[in-house]
């Protein structure tokens, strides 16, 4: 197996990319800035290295990464869809680029007005009445909702409501942050048709009578199906006193034809970096952008953006605000790249974003059905799940075939998500794909079936042509290695980084 | 779903954990089944030091899994006081047990059983391969 070499075992000591000029002002003594005790004793060991070492080091590792722009990436509930160019373009205008976020909103009236549009195109597309553009992702977003709904309870002296309902196939953040805001999350079983069972819901309801907060849901859901009984859903939720919660993953399949407003939630979040085409990027900076029903405004984080007639302006949080979700508007360039998308695909286009998103699913499901099982055999919306049970009989299971699917130059499915269908194979193509590239995946997979048949061994020793071999994923989970040390690491600078 | 082992003289939950009566001793682990379902175990969590403390209802969470695709919860099939924990899991070494031996060094705890009539609620092995068959998941 190769290796790749750290940034830290480049370089040599002393050796810079660039060099600073002497300081012309006075320098205040460091510890009457940052309090003596948190001063490390002596230097961080980083690295030191030439602008060409730092340029081919991080060049390499870009090429042997796998992305949306090097390859096909049907990462089912994650919408990999293809990031334009022209929103880089609009987030590296130096008016937004260099504006620093605590200027005076005299000197930013671009910028603000840019954030309370966006807040309304949100707002429209979601079917709510305001949004905050504060959380930082997903995620974020979720325990952003729940707090809103929690401080809701809470004003109304329904504060005791202590439990939230998740079905059985929602995404495991849902009961994370479920927990996080201090909530008992309870299942709900998933129907034959794979959706909520309603008969489930009633029972679950009568069970917990005076103490549901919020149902967190998804539609369409994590197996790509449109609950049709959403309506009759948030009657009864919200006849036990409940707010109904939905999570935004799946947003890329609705818009333009259905509003979550409109099916009866309260509150929405949005992965802007899944429906609005803003980078997923190594952790980097995401949008989760929140949006609330007309009664739970009071609640939203602020400030909001403002406006009177040619003025912009931020409106600040009333007394029952949640308070602060983060620092200034949130992540302004992801909000910047969001509003680009929007604006350039219009309403129309935003329509035909989604309609292609589901015919492109749609289209690789029926061509793909007669090798592949398909548990919840119905039209998919923007994603569809088959299980791998038949192959796993046959000798290579989802891992293995998500492994094949490296050789060919392609990213694997989601796999063994949602936990309700055995072997799971989650595919989720995004809009942005040609047909050549559907019907390329729709040979490979085809291929990679026959080959489970004839000689599996293939499939569970693969991937064969990558950098990197099959991992042993048990030894990284047991024992992960996370950090790497010189090996003449100074004792004291080791005890102050950990 | 592929062949698994479901032996004849254990007790089965509709959750997957097995039941081996040892006099008033239930000894509880999860079936074949289920660690094949889970993939291999990287993690594993339980009453490590409530021996002789920790009451269980039947249904009541005693621990969690980990496995290499996902975590789930672990579930008392019966009712009563922890008796035992199976020490040697402590160390993830080991955990590979629960996927090779899953009905024997796989076993995770014993419970001195309060009501040992709730063994007739739970499946024989008949039942249980049944229930795999049928429910599936």
């Amino acid at each position: 197996m190769s290796t790749e070499t750290l940034i830290f075992e480049k370089g040599g000591p002393g050796r810079r990319a660039a060099t600073l000029p002497t300081l012309d002002v006075p320098a205040p003594p460091l510890d009457t800035l940052i309090p003596a005790d948190l001063l490390r004793a002596e230097p961080a060991p980083l690295p030191e290295v030439s602008e060409i070492e730092v340029v081919r080091h991080y060049t390499h590792l870009s090429q042997r990464n796998f992305g949306v722009d090097t390859g096909f990436y049907p990462l089912g509930s994650c919408t990999m869809k293809y990031n334009p160019k022209l929103n880089e373009d609009m987030a590296a205008l130096p008016g937004f680029a260099r504006l620093h976020p605590q200027e005076d909103a005299s000197l930013t009236q671009g910028a603000i007005r840019l954030l309370y549009e966006l807040e309304g195109y949100l707002a429209e597309i979601s079917g709510m009445r305001r949004v905050t553009l504060q959380p930082a992702a997903g995620a974020h977003g979720e325990i952003t909702g729940l707090m809103i709904i929690k401080a809701h309870h809470e004003h109304q002296g329904e504060g005791h409501r202590d439990v939230v309902l998740i079905p059985d196939g929602a995404h495991g953040t849902n009961p994370a942050s479920a927990t996080l805001a201090g909530y008992t999350t309870v299942e709900l079983k998933s129907d034959a048709h794979g959706g909520v069972d309603v008969a489930h819901l009633e029972r679950v309801l009568a069970d917990h009578q005076g103490r549901i907060a919020a149902l967190m849901m998804t539609n369409p859901n994590t197996l790509g199906l449109f609950d049709e009984n959403i309506v009759e859903i948030a009657r009864r939720v919200h006849a036990a006193g409940g707010q109904l919660y939905y999570d935004g993953a799946n947003a890329n399949a609705i818009m333009g034809i259905t509003r979550p407003g409109d099916m009866g939630f309260d509150v929405v979040h949005f992965n802007l970096h899944k429906t609005c085409s803003t980078p997923h990027g190594g952790g980097g900076p995401g949008a989760g952008p929140v949006g609330v029903a007309e009664h739970l405004i009071p609640f939203l984080p602020g400030p909001l953006p403002g406006r009177e007639g040619d003025d912009y302006f931020w409106e600040d949080a009333g007394p029952l605000s949640i308070g602060r979700m983060r620092a200034n508007c949130g992540n302004f360039l992801v909000l910047v790249r969001a509003y680009t998308y929007i604006r350039f695909n219009g309403p129309d286009g935003l329509r035909h974003v989604s309609a292609s998103a589901v015919l492109n699913a749609n289209y690789i499901m029926r061509a793909l059905r007669d090798e592949y099982d398909l548990p919840y055999d119905r039209a998919c919306m923007h994603e569809f799940v088959f299980s791998a049970n038949r192959q796993k009989r046959q000798g290579a299971s989802a891992l293995d075939i998500a492994k094949r699917l490296l050789d060919f130059g392609m990213h694997p499915p989601t796999i063994y998500f949602p936990l309700i269908v055995p072997e799971a194979l989650m595919i989720e193509p995004t809009e942005t794909e040609t047909k050549e590239t559907l019907d390329e995946f729709i040979a490979i997979m085809r291929q990679i079936a026959r080959e489970a048949r004839e000689q599996p061994e293939l499939l569970r020793e693969a991937p064969h042509i990558t950098v990197v071999g099959r991992l042993d994923q048990t030894l990284a989970a047991r024992k992960p290695d996370l950090r790497w040390q010189p090996e003449t690491a100074p004792a004291a600078t080791a005890a102050v980084a950990t | 779903m592929s062949q698994t082992d479901q032996p004849e003289n254990l007790k089965y939950a509709e959750t997957h954990e097995w039941v081996r009566v040892e006099g008033d001793e239930a000894f509880i682990g999860i079936s074949d089944y289920a660690q094949d379902e889970l993939g291999e175990v990287v993690f594993l969590e339980l009453p490590w030091n409530e021996v002789g403390t920790a009451q269980f209802k039947a249904g009541d969470r005693f621990g969690e899994i980990e496995s290499v695709k996902a975590t789930s919860e672990l579930f008392a099939p019966v009712s009563g006081t922890l008796a035992r924990v199976h020490e040697t899991l402590k160390d993830l070494d080991k955990l590979e047990a629960i996927n090779k031996d899953p009905y024997g060094q796989g076993w995770m705890l014993a419970i001195r059983m309060s009501d040992p009539a709730e063994l007739d609620k739970l499946m024989d092995a008949a039942a249980y391969t049944k229930f795999l068959e049928t429910a599936g998941h």
